[in-house]
């Protein structure tokens, strides 16, 4: 087996009374689709927080590929290759939709990628929208970001994440709040993201959509992994069945 | 039948900062003109009005600065309540420079600017961090607490400040060195803004996790953004010490801090341009006001507050949508 491109080992983050992460550790292999499922407040985005840097652990520690990053602050954790998508979409509200794509691309890993040169990054910046379904030359993509539909502002989240090139690829349920048909229509890209040799962890609620395209899940509740393993064993799990559809009698 | 009203842009086919772009000639003065008339109209000014109006116009250029200074940094995300900290520092400075080491002027002034940027940088790189009003009340309170240090250790000339400075080698170099100031700030700032790397200040202040989660910096960012607004604000406090010939506590008053705000909301903020409008009006309107004692300070907060509930967006933006837009009235049939 290959070294791990991620190493989660031992975490654990506190927010006052509520431990919202609780030593947790696994391993995600390059490559690997891995599927973060849990209740609600069950730790995930503070997972990815930890994971990305926006949030100091109190113990524990992370790796990327073969250097620790914990602790990093957040832009250098982006520049190693490392880069997610935000559940609550952070697009630049008052730049236009594809103006919101030349910052990631005016960044120093992509300057450094592309071998000094910035190249045209406009053209740039409309292929990316472009792959995840932005309509080319339409007026969208030059309308200011907060006039977006939801469903526009979660696909440029995902084209800002993919603008910087990333190896690893964090996205904190893209799904949420979208249609079946919208999410029918960003699973292809994400299925394409992985035969191109990206490793995505993915945080979802949406667990047909999911199952369907991760290579394992992991399960979290109240902070703490309580499963890991494949799609459908997962979920055959006791612990797992009661996190999700509560216990008899409770109701 | 009825009459409506309807808003239309006027036709120029690129409405863009770069004039090579344009076709036409007529497209060429559509552009320039704004640009050009109202420095043709100042300098008209200028020669015509005596030496009084021209100290007015001289300080109208400091307010000018500070505010375009304050406007840079709102456009980065920070809300300074503190532009008298650069200018108070630049003044001090290149008193200082000019007093105890006896440099003269043409050292002292660029020395001070580029000195009193990175000093007031260095000062607030620790509330760098912080956002929204935590970084406002540190800037309000920084210029405050330096006036007191300086009056309890009675260093630099303590509360007597620091009197018989050099002075400028003409009134007329002085005037025009202020109103070039002026401009270049203006025109650096807007270019810098239209950039790329205005984008990403633009960035900051929209949502600045996500320009972190882009791999950028954006504390080194935000270090030289305020450094450019920081010299701009101490260029403008060391070009007032010579012209007054003299520093002291007052350069760090709040009146330094507040005007300039007051100007760019007038004037229309987010344009570097709005600010100085803002100047323009309000200092010459404060001079006019002086002679009617008490009721000066009244009268000037009624203006502020007719402009402001008036145009809330600022005179700069109303006039600019005047400019590029054009109403008139249609005929309508219903049957
Ligand atoms: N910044 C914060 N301050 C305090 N509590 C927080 C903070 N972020 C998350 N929490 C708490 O941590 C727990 C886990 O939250 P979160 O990671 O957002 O869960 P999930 O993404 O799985 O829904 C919740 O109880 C939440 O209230
Ligand atoms: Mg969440």
């Amino acid at each position: 087996m290959s070294a791990p491109i991620l190493t989660v080992a031992r975490l654990a983050k506190r927010f006052g009374g509520v431990q919202a992460v609780d030593d947790i550790s696994f391993l995600v292999q390059p490559g690997e689709l891995l599927g973060i499922i849990g209740p609600n407040g069950s730790g995930k985005t503070t997972l990815v927080n930890l994971i990305s840097g926006f949030i100091r652990p109190d113990s524990g520690t992370v790796r990327y590929r073969d250097r620790e990053i914990t602790g990093c602050m957040p832009y250098k954790i982006s520049q190693l290759g490392l880069a997610r998508t935000f559940q609550m979409v952070r697009p630049f509200y008052h730049l236009p939709a594809f103006k919101n794509m030349i910052i990631p691309l005016a960044s120093p890993r992509v300057k450094q990628l592309s071998g000094g040169k910035y190249g045209d990054r406009d053209a740039v910046a409309k292929d990316l929208l472009e792959e995840v379904g932005f309509e080319r030359d339409s007026a969208v993509i030059n309308k200011p970001a907060g006039a977006l539909p939801h469903g526009y502002l979660k696909r440029l989240e995902l084209a800002k994440c993919l603008a910087l090139r990333p190896d690893l690829i964090i996205l904190d349920e893209l799904f949420s709040g979208l249609s079946l048909a919208e999410v029918a229509g960003i699973l292809p890209i994400i299925e394409k993201l992985k035969t191109e040799g990206k490793t995505i962890l993915m945080i979802e609620h949406r667990l047909r959509e999911l199952f369907r395209i991760a290579d394992r899940v992991i399960v979290l509740n109240f902070g703490q992994k309580i499963a890991d393993g494949r799609p459908e064993q997962v979920m055959q799990g006791d612990e797992v069945r009661k996190a999700y559809l509560g216990t008899e009698g409770e109701g | 039948m009825y009459i409506r009203k309807e808003r239309i842009d006027r036709g120029v086919k690129a409405r863009t900062e770069d004039l090579f772009a344009l076709a036409s000639g007529w497209d060429l003065l559509y552009l320039l003109a704004p640009r050009l008339l109202p420095i043709l109209v100042l300098l008209l000014l200028t020669v015509t009005v005596g030496p009084y109006w021209q100290k007015v116009l001289i300080s109208t250029a400091v307010f000018a600065l500070l505010a375009i200074s304050w406007d840079f940094l709102v456009a980065a995300g920070m809300v300074s309540l503190g532009q008298a900290l650069f200018f108070g520092m630049g003044a001090y400075l290149t008193g200082i420079l000019n007093h105890y080491f006896h440099w003269p002027i043409w050292l002292t002034i660029p020395v001070s600017t580029v000195l009193g940027g990175a000093l007031c940088t260095f000062i607030l790189l620790p509330v760098l961090r912080l956002r929204g009003i935590y970084f406002s009340m540190i800037t309000l309170v920084l210029p405050l607490m330096l006036v007191r240090i300086i009056e309890a250790t009675k260093i630099f000339g303590g509360t007597e400040g620091i009197s018989g400075l050099a002075s400028y080698p003409g009134r007329w170099l002085e005037l025009y060195l202020g109103l070039a100031a002026a401009w270049a700030a203006l025109f650096a700032f807007r270019r810098l803004l239209n950039a790329d790397y205005g984008l990403i200040l633009k960035g900051i202040s929209d949502n600045d996790r996500s320009v972190m989660s882009a791999g950028i910096n954006i504390y080194w960012y935000k270090a030289q953004a305020l450094f450019l607004a920081g010299s701009v604000g101490a260029f403008a406090g060391a070009f007032m010490t010579h012209s007054y010939m003299f520093v002291g506590m007052p350069v760090f008053a709040l009146d330094y801090s507040i005007l300039p705000i007051a100007a760019a909301v007038v004037g229309g903020m987010g344009t570097m341009a709005g600010p100085l409008l803002g100047a323009f009006i309000l200092v010459p309107l404060s001079e006019v006001l002086r002679g009617l004692g008490g009721l000066r300070i009244v009268i000037y907060a009624l203006s502020l507050t007719v402009f402001i509930v008036a145009l809330p967006e600022g005179l700069f933006h109303y006039i600019q949508r005047k400019y590029q837009q054009f109403e008139r009235k249609v005929k309508v049939d219903y049957e």
